[in-house]
């Protein structure tokens, strides 16, 4: 009973329904109180056995929390509930997104000669946000409509939003460099 | 009427009977100890009356090292056996202690142990040993204060210490004999001193600048849970290094040739320069002094001449800016903009400096809080922590969720790392990866875990090596290793890896490189203790006793809890092994305890486990009833 339960999904865990659209706000307080019943701080006093067992407890409730609450992750996370194979090496995009992602690149391996280059890091940085913006949504509707054709649609679109998070991260790289963070 | 209950004498008493914690805030330049009394966080003063404990430890040709104020009036005239600011020592390498400081004051030696040593007259002794000698003297004063030994204690680090300084100050806990519930971070300690008297929820920032380290934190608040966001920082950057930068200045202006300089006028440089920023924060000028001799001469030459407000901006505005860059950091990463921070708690002496506020207060758009004392904040929070932990409030709705400050990965090839852990994941956490042999026939796996945001090995902090041997011969690739890394509540690292078609495992709790081995921390144990056979005998009894006690009186009360839960089989197991234990505890052999307790365990840890299972969901069930 205790293996299964570990294994239960995280949407079981925090007793939501598996769905895309959740409510954040749920999701925050019902994660609080998750952690109010099961953080190792609660089990201070107790045996080393309990300890542990509430440190992987409060370990996967945050590990949980973590899935859910971004969308892109909770996205990735239904296709794996659905069966849907999420190996990233073999995805065929279409020209145009691999047009649009060649001259962001371009775009940010010029920021460091660029005279006012954070300002044009942030322009960059905005331009992400909002690509990464609208293929949330439409990866929500192909997940919602849960059909076999468009789980396979949102998974091109997962992986679409992948590409834009990596470069999300080194744009925050250069960022830091740039700032001396 | 009813009848009042009277204890068989030898037992405890009730189970809420009030038992005695501390929280220590062990600083860079200054220590303290705090309890909670009558439901309030007390620093608790030495028999002098001094609340601040000098963070300086002097080691003495015979006799036990002199600790605190006493110490710190030799720093001058025995610069070499006086050492102070030991916590940027902990956890680090040879290496890192040399990086950045041109000339060190210490000695320092390289010793077959991975720890880096200072030479003392009293022999070589590493960092772990000095924070030692610093617990200890705040232990005998606790104890002394509250009359009894106390049961645990919280220990704040800064929230931007790497998994080998928190191993470090851990080990010297140890050493000190003290029983640590939590380590705390800084920051968090602080939120809760002031959180609790306020009461104030929404986004929270912590600007701790201490005499070593910086840190920031950015929590939100919400009905008693402290959520860290984000956190960010540097262990190398504190008020120090202000003083440092001033004493720099100073020299540079007397026209002394600064590697000329003796141990001990360096000292006082910095004294003066530690002067003259205090001084500043009242006066637009002050006057300087400098000798520019080193004293053994009777015509002591003195250099004399002033530092202005400006010229002191001047000087420290790069290191101040140098926080805000953490801050903007954090910011980013906890995906808050300035204008939804409530407000900014300022913490640590540093933040004394008016400077240091403006410059903040300009960067958040609002007037940093100072209410409370910035040296005492982080030991109260640390002491209510403590009191809640070791069970006097059981009833406290208090939660702290706190993050690991830098990502924690393994190398693979090409001297690259891949991050299995990412910075700011709130903890306790575990995560697993799978890796694969590299080469035919591949028996063996080097695990090097590594912590840090860069890609190459080299720029990141080495953690720990280990091995995972016995793989059987397969082609390259088709091995399966699993390496679960998993983080605690107080930030330590463990690492497991599993070959998962053998089933070959290999576990680490991760010991830092640069750290303490257990060999290493036990011969220290017993050198400290006068009668060592027979104290370590006796505490391993009385420590497996408790643990004991503990066990029974936790399995005794679930059954009265939740006796459904078991089925009549796992009901009996349990009883057999509760009643053996019971037997094994009267005796005098801890080993036999200890293996009593292991099998009660063993009986009933899928009925704990269920419990937990029961109680995480009766609090979901509770969010149904009030969303429908």
């Amino acid at each position: 009973m205790h293996a299964a339960d570990l294994s239960s999904n995280f949407f079981a865990l925090f007793d939501l329904p598996v769905s895309f659209d959740i409510e954040l706000d749920a999701l925050s307080a019902r994660y609080r109180d998750a952690q109010r019943a099961a953080h190792p701080d609660k089990f201070a006093n107790a045996p080393e056995g309990e300890r542990r067992l509430s440190v992987q407890m409060a370990a996967r409730i945050n590990e949980a929390y973590r899935v859910l609450k971004d969308p892109l992750s909770r996205g990735r996370y239904l296709l794996e509930l659905h069966g849907v194979a999420l190996d990233d090496s073999d995805t065929a995009f279409d020209g145009a997104f691999l047009m649009e992602q060649m001259e962001l690149r371009e775009r940010l391996a010029d920021v460091k000669n660029s005279a006012d280059s954070v300002s044009q890091l942030r322009i960059i940085a905005d331009d992400i946000a909002a690509h990464d913006k609208s293929l949330i949504t439409q990866m929500a509707d192909l997940l919602n409509e849960a059909s076999a054709e468009s789980l396979q649609q949102a998974r091109n679109v997962s992986r679409k939003l992948q590409f834009f998070r990596r470069l999300n991260e080194e744009v925050e790289a250069l960022e830091d460099e740039l700032g001396d963070y | 009427m009813a009848l009042l209950q009277i204890s068989e004498p030898g037992q405890t008493a009730a189970p809420h009977q009030h038992k005695l914690a501390a929280g220590i805030d062990l600083g860079t330049t200054n220590s303290l100890v705090a309890t909670v009394r009558s439901g309030k966080a007390e620093i608790l003063p030495d028999v002098e009356g001094m609340h601040l404990l000098p963070s300086v430890v002097r080691y003495c040709e015979t006799g036990a090292p002199q600790v605190g104020a006493i110490a710190k009036q030799s720093a001058i005239s025995d610069p070499r056996n006086t050492i102070s600011s030991v916590k940027r020592y902990v956890g680090r390498g040879l290496a890192d202690i040399c990086k950045g400081c041109s000339r060190s004051e210490y000695e320092f030696v390289d010793s077959d142990s991975s720890v880096p040593r200072i030479r003392t007259v009293a022999g070589d002794i590493s960092p772990v040993e000095v924070s030692a000698e610093i617990l200890k003297n705040l232990k005998l004063r606790a104890e002394e204060t509250l009359g009894g030994e106390l049961t645990g204690v919280v220990i704040t680090v800064p929230a931007y210490f790497d998994d080998a300084q928190r191993q470090s100050t851990k080990d010297a806990a140890q050493l000190a004999g003290l029983q640590v519930l939590r380590l705390l971070n800084e920051p968090t300690a602080a939120a809760v001193a002031y959180g609790l008297d306020k009461g104030s929820e929404g986004v929270h920032v912590i600007y701790d600048l201490g005499g070593g380290t910086f840190d920031i934190s950015i929590l939100r608040l919400n009905r008693g849970v402290f959520e860290v966001m984000s956190t960010a920082g540097n262990t190398a950057l504190g008020g120090d290094d202000l003083d440092r930068i001033i004493a720099q200045w100073l020299i540079q202006q007397a026209g002394l040739d600064p590697s000329a300089l003796s141990a001990g006028q360096m000292r006082a440089t910095l004294l003066e320069a530690c002067r003259a920023k205090e001084a500043l924060s009242d006066a637009e000028v002050v006057g300087v002094s400098l000798s520019v001799t080193d004293g053994s001469v009777a015509d002591d030459a003195v250099w004399q001449g002033e530092l202005t407000r400006t010229q002191l901006y001047e000087l420290i505005d790069p290191l101040i800016q140098k926080t805000l860059s953490s801050c903007r950091r954090a910011l980013r990463d906890a995906g808050i903009d300035v204008d939804e921070i409530e407000d900014v708690v300022m913490v640590g002496g540093s933040t004394r400096s008016p400077r240091v506020r403006e410059l903040v207060g300009e960067f958040f758009h609002c007037e940093p809080m100072v209410d409370i004392d910035p040296d005492k904040v982080v030991a109260a929070g640390a002491a209510i922590q403590a009191d809640i932990l070791v069970g006097n409030k059981p009833d406290d709705e208090m939660l702290l969720l706190d993050v690991i400050p830098l990502s924690l990965g393994i190398e693979i090839m090409g001297g690259l790392v891949e991050k299995i852990i990412s910075r700011n994941t709130t903890i306790p956490s575990a995560k697993a990866q799978d890796f694969t042999t590299f080469k035919d026939g591949q028996t063996a796996l080097a695990v090097h875990v590594v912590q840090g945001e860069r890609e190459l090995v080299s720029d990141c902090r080495s953690l720990a090596r280990f091995e995972l041997r016995g793989i059987p011969p397969m082609v390259a690739g088709n091995a399966r290793i699993r390496v679960t890394f998993q983080v605690d509540a107080d930030g330590l690292l463990s690492v497991t890896a599993r070959e998962q078609i053998s089933g070959v495992e290999s576990t680490v709790q991760v010991k830092p490189s640069f750290g303490l081995t257990d060999g290493e921390i036990e011969t220290m144990l017993r050198e400290s203790m006068s009668h060592a056979q027979e104290d370590i005998a006796a505490r391993m009894l009385r420590e497996q006793q408790v643990e004991a006690d503990r066990i029974i009186e936790s399995v005794e009360s679930a059954i009265v809890a939740d006796a459904q839960l078991l089925s009549a089989e796992e009901r009996s197991q349990i009883d057999v092994a509760l009643s053996e234990l019971r037997k094994m505890r009267d005796g005098d052999d801890p080993r036999k305890i200890k293996q009593a307790i292991e099998a009660l365990n063993t009986a009933s840890t899928d009925f704990a486990a269920r419990r937990m299972d029961a109680s995480i969901q009766s609090a979901m069930t509770g969010h149904k009833v009030d969303e429908f």
